[in-house]
């Protein structure tokens, strides 16, 4: 459930972990539908297979879209000023399900006492590397 | 690589528009495991004080897409789609949007450049959402080019 308050932010402050299930090529091909990236590299193995890698891999923006769930379990949609996500890993499908956490800094103190902004740094552990904000 | 930058910048990003229809909403929530039911159905977002269905966090990559060529611009440089990676993504909200709005998007790229003596090429694509004349977000997009023959 989304939240409906601002949480105290303070350095350090750790956000609610969140469970995604486990990214499957079903869970590619759905989001390729969705998402409007039909970039063969995440849904036809063929092409993945032409550039010399073993399989398709997950969409970047898969891996952002369940960060910002993590964000928007944590705060109102509207308590989100910014964010940034640099994608350090090529993303592989996974048999087990992920567990993305995030770590709140504050970004400046009076911002934050007045309007609850944070910067948020997030780390989503991957077999191969990590993404954060 | 001079002439690579001049020519990205230069392009001419023609705008684009999103309608925001509560089908695509809950198809993209949905393959996204999206439980909230505020931005699955609109009657749980109005109990939720919403006008309607909000646009989730990270749809604002995906209005990019809705084009018959949405890498047309890569095409123009000569990049080769198969060696492309999605390196860094940022969003920056100014309104909460929702269904039944209409959008304008207008991109372009800002700028270009390279790592690892040419292995690597970056180009940054940026993208300002309007709601008539009213910026409600703004996208930046690091597309990372791999040239498997450059020397790192």
């Amino acid at each position: 459930m989304s939240a409906t308050e601002i949480p105290q932010i303070t350095v350090g402050t750790e956000l609610p972990a969140v469970q995604v299930p486990k990214i499957t090529r079903t869970t590619l091909a759905l989001f390729a539908g969705a998402s409007g990236d039909h970039d063969p590299m995440h849904i036809d193995i063929d092409a993945a297979k032409s550039v010399g890698l073993e399989d398709v891999f997950a969409h970047g923006m898969l891996s952002m879209a369940y960060l910002g769930q993590l964000l928007t379990d944590w705060v109102p949609q509207s308590a989100i000023r910014s964010w940034n996500v640099r994608f350090a890993a090529i993303p592989p499908l996974c048999e087990s399900d992920l567990h993305g956490r995030g770590h709140g800094r504050r970004r400046r103190r009076r911002d934050a006492r007045h309007q609850g902004l944070a910067r948020r740094r997030h780390r989503h552990p991957r077999r191969r590397g990590r993404r954060r904000r | 690589m001079a002439g690579d930058r001049d020519r990205a910048l230069a392009l001419e990003f023609p705008p684009l528009t999103f309608d925001v229809e509560r089908g695509r909403l809950r198809a993209f929530t949905s393959a996204i495991g999206e439980q909230d039911p505020t931005y699955l159905d609109v009657e749980a977002a109005r109990a939720a004080g919403h006008p309607d269905v909000p646009v989730p966090p990270t749809l604002y990559f995906s209005m990019n897409l809705e084009q018959a060529d949405p890498f047309w611009y890569l095409h123009a440089l000569g990049t080769d789609l198969r060696f492309i990676l999605h390196g860094e993504q940022s969003f920056t909200y100014h309104a909460q949007e929702y269904a039944g709005d209409r959008l304008m998007l207008q991109s372009r790229i800002c700028d270009v450049f390279a790592k690892r003596g040419g292995a690597l090429k970056f180009l940054v694509n940026d993208t300002e959402v309007r709601r008539g004349d009213e910026l409600i977000a703004e996208t930046r997009t690091v597309i990372v080019v791999r040239n498997p023959e450059a020397r790192a």
